[in-house]
């Protein structure tokens, strides 16, 4: 085992791919010759040289086309968009595109493609550089959507996307490049999509969180279980398409309670969708109301103290969680 | 495959049935949509059959072609079955892909027709792509993109002739100027007046302007930007001067054009015009005559093919949206 960054995760996972596959390419603005403008990325240039690793232009557009054009063609790009936020300026490619090309051709096509973003808040950003757009991707039919929470799941999630033979919008959390986890050394990680991983096991309630927020919910349990004796499920789901449903309605079912953690504004965020499914399906096991833990449904602040106020803490997860069993 | 020079009796030919059967395949589709047996909307490609004609055949057959929602044309002139064809604007399980497209999204992977786009521009950043990967992989394919006059309005436009000089990519950009972005005269909302071509340089590509509605014209000039494609020299941007013979889709009755405008670009339709040219270089009337009574029954043919298919299957609504042919979303 070795201890390394969420930062170095992404590389890793990036060189384990191409390392595997020729047909694996890389391509994004600042990807290659900077390393990246978070750093991920460096050392990829050096080892797989210009014509595997390029940079781009500032042309998203441009950037999820030649992905995508390359993935109809026989290879297997990964894209980096840099902020998630600039979705907004490529969805065409996103939506219209990719998510389609493949059921309007009744399967003419497969599209083996992986595009990366950093997305989420806590770096002050402000409000085009700090969303959590999962929900976005998740709308949409035809995406499946990663978003890891530490870096062993960086790197097998990130390779195993790259192999797979369908879009892959992957999340990696900027406010988590620098954490660190122990991932094992000198072999290939894989990791599969659609299973998500029980973190912590309690009687009290079952906490679902997602990237950023599941060392959150876990401080959160820890909290509650040495101040309050309470003891909560934790579960990471990984991926939302595809989503563990069985996970979470098993885990659901042991404690009669469910919380999501979701970094995400208020509306429509994939908690939303998880807690529809919780009440069409386990109601009967339900002990008390279901409780969505979001940031308020504004645009994010820059200001430290202001984005560490709307975004969902472990203090607000705690209070929240004992206030609820309690009443 | 017929790749032999512009003029040569068999190209000529070839040219002429192509134009000849998507000019009548175009009238069909129109008369069936009056006849609500297709549905939805159709672009038609009426008046602009010689770009696509020309182009597809300068290009290789292992060569990719990027196609409009106006794209019937370019799929036919390919080569791709007209039943196919038909039965994928009737609706029907032997269309194309099995009905699931529609008139405005026509593909054919085996032909290298990586599909037909709808949402204006993103065609010319996926041509790219696959001219990137065919460089990546040494293949020696060059990938053909169309484009409208619409679409060079569109910020992909930019950043796909950017990125394909930047790159050096294999492909040839092909600006179909029909004169109207749907319902608007392109040269009142373009700060140049040839919308491609006089953009070209700002890309450090030649500004290439060919008579779209003279077939061989068409044929050398792609031929040549082709050839130049494959053997490493980079990109091409081509602008094809045309006029569409109807409106923007089959809602439009184009009745916003000046009738001289319309008078003086029938006079110049690509089809009596090319049968002109080929007569007085001596080719049999009756020659000709025998392809246009071959076309129309080609296209009789795929109708009635077309119409004879079932509709099709309710499963077929959920399969492929993933690599393993479902749609699952959860376990």
């Amino acid at each position: 085992m070795a201890l390394i960054t969420y930062r170095e995760a992404v590389g890793r996972g990036i060189a384990q791919a191409m390392r595997a596959d020729p047909s694996v390419v890389f391509l994004g603005e600042d990807v290659a010759a900077a390393g990246g403008v978070f750093k991920t990325t460096a050392g990829l240039l050096e080892e797989f040289g210009p014509v595997r690793v390029r940079d781009t232009p500032i042309s998203e557009q441009a950037i999820l086309g030649a992905a995508m054009g390359a993935a109809m063609t026989g290879l297997r790009p990964i894209a980096e968009i840099m902020f998630s936020d600039f979705f907004a300026v490529c969805w065409d490619l996103i939506a219209n595109e990719m998510a389609k090309a493949r059921y309007m051709s009744d399967g003419q096509f497969t599209l083996p493609l992986v595009i990366r973003c950093a997305n989420g808040a806590g770096l002050r950003f402000g409000a085009q550089h700090s969303q959590s757009v999962e929900n976005w991707a998740m709308a949409v039919p035809g995406l499946k959507v990663v978003a890891p929470s530490n870096p062993r799941d960086v790197v097998g999630l990130l390779a195993t996307s790259v192999m797979t033979n369908d879009p892959v919008i992957f999340f990696e959390h900027k406010g988590l490049y620098a954490s660190k986890g122990e991932v094992p050394e000198g072999q290939d990680i894989v990791e599969e999509l659609g299973v998500a991983r029980v973190l912590r096991s309690g009687r009290d309630a079952t906490i679902v969180a997602l990237a950023a927020m599941v060392p959150k919910a876990v401080a959160a349990a820890e909290r509650l279980s040495s101040e309050y004796g309470i003891e909560v499920t934790v579960i990471d789901p990984r991926t939302l398409v595809p989503l563990d449903t069985r996970t979470i309605l098993a885990e659901v079912g042991k404690t009669g309670r469910l919380f999501t953690v979701e970094e995400n504004p208020r509306l429509c965020g994939w908690g939303a969708e998880i807690v529809s499914i919780v009440a069409e399906e386990a109601f009967g096991q339900l002990t008390g109301p279901v409780v969505r833990i979001t940031t308020p449904h504004i645009p994010l602040p820059a200001a430290d103290r202001l984005e560490d106020h709307v975004l969902p803490s472990v203090e607000r997860i705690t209070e929240t969680v004992r206030k609820s069993l309690d009443g | 495959m017929l790749d032999q020079p512009a003029g040569a009796d068999t190209v000529s030919l070839e040219l002429y049935r192509k134009m000849t059967e998507i000019r009548i395949f175009e009238k069909r589709a129109y008369d069936l949509f009056l006849q609500n047996l297709v549905k939805g909307t159709t672009h038609l490609g009426t008046g602009q059959e010689a770009i696509a004609a020309g182009v597809s055949q300068a290009m290789r057959d292992d060569d990719y072609m990027f196609v409009t929602y106006r794209g019937h044309n370019h799929v036919l002139a390919r080569g791709t079955p007209m039943t196919a064809v038909m039965a994928e604007l009737l609706g029907r399980e032997n269309g194309l892909m099995h009905g699931k497209g529609g008139s405005m999204h026509l593909l054919d992977v085996s032909r290298g027709i990586l599909g037909a786009y709808a949402i204006i521009g993103a065609q010319l950043v996926i041509a790219n792509g696959s001219a990137w990967s065919a460089k990546y992989r040494g293949s020696g394919q060059v990938t053909v993109c169309f484009l409208g006059d619409g679409a060079t309005n569109i910020g992909a436009f930019h950043e796909a002739l950017n990125l394909a000089a930047v790159w050096q990519l294999p492909v040839v950009f092909v600006c179909e100027n029909n004169q109207y972005m749907e319902y608007t005269p392109i040269g009142s909302v373009t700060a140049v007046k040839r919308p491609a071509a006089d953009r070209a340089p700002a890309y450090g590509l030649a500004g290439v302007e060919v008579d779209g509605n003279d077939v061989e014209a068409v044929y050398q000039v792609a031929g040549n930007a082709i050839g130049t494609a494959r053997d490493g020299g980079g990109p091409a941007l081509i602008e094809a001067v045309t006029y569409r013979h109807g409106g923007h889709s089959r809602a439009d009755p184009a009745k916003y054009r000046p009738v001289g405008e319309v008078q003086e670009w029938m006079a110049r339709d690509p089809l009596p015009r090319y049968r002109a040219v080929l007569t007085a270089r001596g080719v049999d009337p009756a020659t000709l005559d025998a392809l246009d009574k071959q076309a129309r029954e080609k296209v009789d043919r795929a109708t009635e093919e077309a119409k004879a298919g079932p509709e099709p299957r309710l499963e077929l609504a959920e399969t492929n949206v993933w690599a393993d042919g479902g749609h699952a979303w959860r376990n």
